[in-house]
């Protein structure tokens, strides 16, 4: 039902959620933020079960701004994308598993542009492109095909809305909108939503 | 003896601000087994402005509730109080499980006094929708049945959050909870514009809450209407369901 979707370029990372809070058939709210900013250049995006993915995403959120307050500097992408999928494999085996999906997608100095996948099994791969939900099984082929690793930003961004418009025209639920960001060196800027909304 | 289950709670919540904000919450929930629950409608609706002014009068939150509670087939009760006074500014719409329900709330009254007099100012409406989640998220999975608006007016303005015992946690305008919750959204979305003055957005709410009762067979009994604005909740109204029923049947004959 929920969608994610990250696309790395050269030098950023373009990430989008859908952005629909459902409860069993209903749309309780249609513009949910599932994106969380662990730092400046990193995002979180998070969905699966109803409240595991809010408290494990701001769970992992202030750890990762504890560490910045402790030492002084903030974690790497892959810094904290290790210590969130080790914290999901704690879980895995306790009483009390996360089941949350998740997309991980920051900007290094040193290393550049990362995007990671993980899923609630605490599977971790870093990918050049990655998409969660069933919307996923319509888009990565699109991604596959088209993907190129010196996208341009507006190129990256033409690749997203090909994957939305291939959602709008087979998915069989109606993902209306989704939020769209890119990180870059300077940081996470908000794009515009797509579809564009209507007045 | 077999728990009751208040099965469905009708409740509407509308918020109204001059610039036709609105916001609502509904609640819905399942009735639970063997327990006594309440679930119905619960629709909240809450109009916020959009707009950059600050500065605008706002009408409120609107919450309408129904009152019947069920167990399984059986109404075990036409008068049941839906409605939570968590303080004079909070109030809180209980769905699911009644004992959870009115448990929790309880619970959450007491933590927003304690936080009153820890941080000697009123809890907003988001933190404590936010306690209330996180005590019900301790239990995720172990049976409660809870869902619940908490509405509010807060330094913010209105405040209008879903709470269940599922783990959600959602902020809004409009929102309708329980087994009616559908049919009340039905009326509340098709009714709803931006220009709606407070008497006309409790009459939505109650209308909406009317006609979930009308078609849902585990809503029923009273409409009770209640309206938080900047000075605190007020009861609006209370009104018998089988006479809205013959109200409105004789406005639509004219």
């Amino acid at each position: 039902m929920e969608y994610l979707i990250g696309i790395q370029g050269p030098d950023f990372v373009l990430v989008a959620a859908d952005t629909v809070a459902a409860s069993s058939i209903i749309q309780m709210k249609h513009d949910y933020d599932k994106m969380f900013k662990l730092s400046e250049k990193i995002l979180l995006l998070c969905v699966g079960e109803a409240g595991d993915t809010v408290q494990f995403a701001e769970y992992i959120q202030k750890n990762v701004q504890l560490y910045k307050m402790r030492n002084g500097y903030e974690l790497s992408p892959a810094a904290a994308a290790n210590f969130t999928r080790k914290n999901l494999a704690d879980y895995l085996r306790s009483r009390t598993p996360y089941h949350v999906n998740l997309l991980l997608a920051g900007f290094d100095e040193a290393d550049g542009p990362s995007l990671y996948y993980m899923d609630y099994l605490s599977a971790l791969a870093k990918a050049p492109f990655a998409a969660h939900g069933y919307g996923a099984f319509l888009t990565l082929s699109i991604l596959d095909r088209y993907y190129r690793p010196d996208l341009s930003r507006d190129e990256a961004v033409d690749l997203l809305k090909k994957c939305v418009e291939e959602l709008n025209k087979r998915f069989i639920l109606n993902l209306k909108s989704f939020s769209v960001r890119l990180i870059d060196r300077e940081g996470i800027h908000d794009l515009e939503r797509l579809p564009l909304p209507q007045q | 003896m077999a728990a009751q289950h208040v099965r469905s709670l009708t409740c509407i919540l509308v918020r109204l601000t001059v610039l036709n904000n609105s916001k609502g919450k509904e609640m819905g929930c399942h009735p639970g087994f063997g327990q006594l629950s309440h679930s119905g409608t619960t629709y909240g609706n809450f109009f916020l402005s959009r707009t950059d002014n600050p500065g605008q009068f706002q009408h409120g939150v609107i919450v309408a509730v129904d009152s019947r509670a069920t167990a399984g087939s059986y109404i075990a009760s036409q008068t049941v109080k839906k409605v939570i006074e968590i303080n004079p500014y909070l109030l809180g719409t209980m769905a699911g499980g009644a004992a959870d329900c009115s448990f929790w709330e309880r619970l959450l009254a007491r933590q927003c006094r304690v936080y009153e007099l820890r941080n000697k100012e009123r809890i907003s409406v988001a933190a404590a929708s936010k306690l209330l989640a996180n005590m019900v998220y301790q239990y995720k999975g172990m049976g409660l049945s809870m869902g619940t608006m908490v509405c509010g007016w807060d330094k913010r303005g209105p405040g209008l959050y879903y709470v269940d015992s599922e783990g959600n946690r959602v902020g809004g305008d409009l929102f309708a909870v329980g087994s009616g919750s559908m049919y009340a959204y039905g009326v509340v979305d098709s009714g709803l514009r931006p220009e709606l003055s407070v008497e006309e957005a409790c009459e939505l709410g109650r209308r909406a809450i009317y006609q979930a009762t009308y078609r849902d067979a585990y809503s029923g009994g009273v409409v009770n209407l209640y309206r938080v604005h900047s000075q605190g909740w007020e009861r609006v109204s209370q009104d018998d369901v089988l006479q809205l029923h013959q109200q409105y049947k004789a406005e639509a004959q004219d």
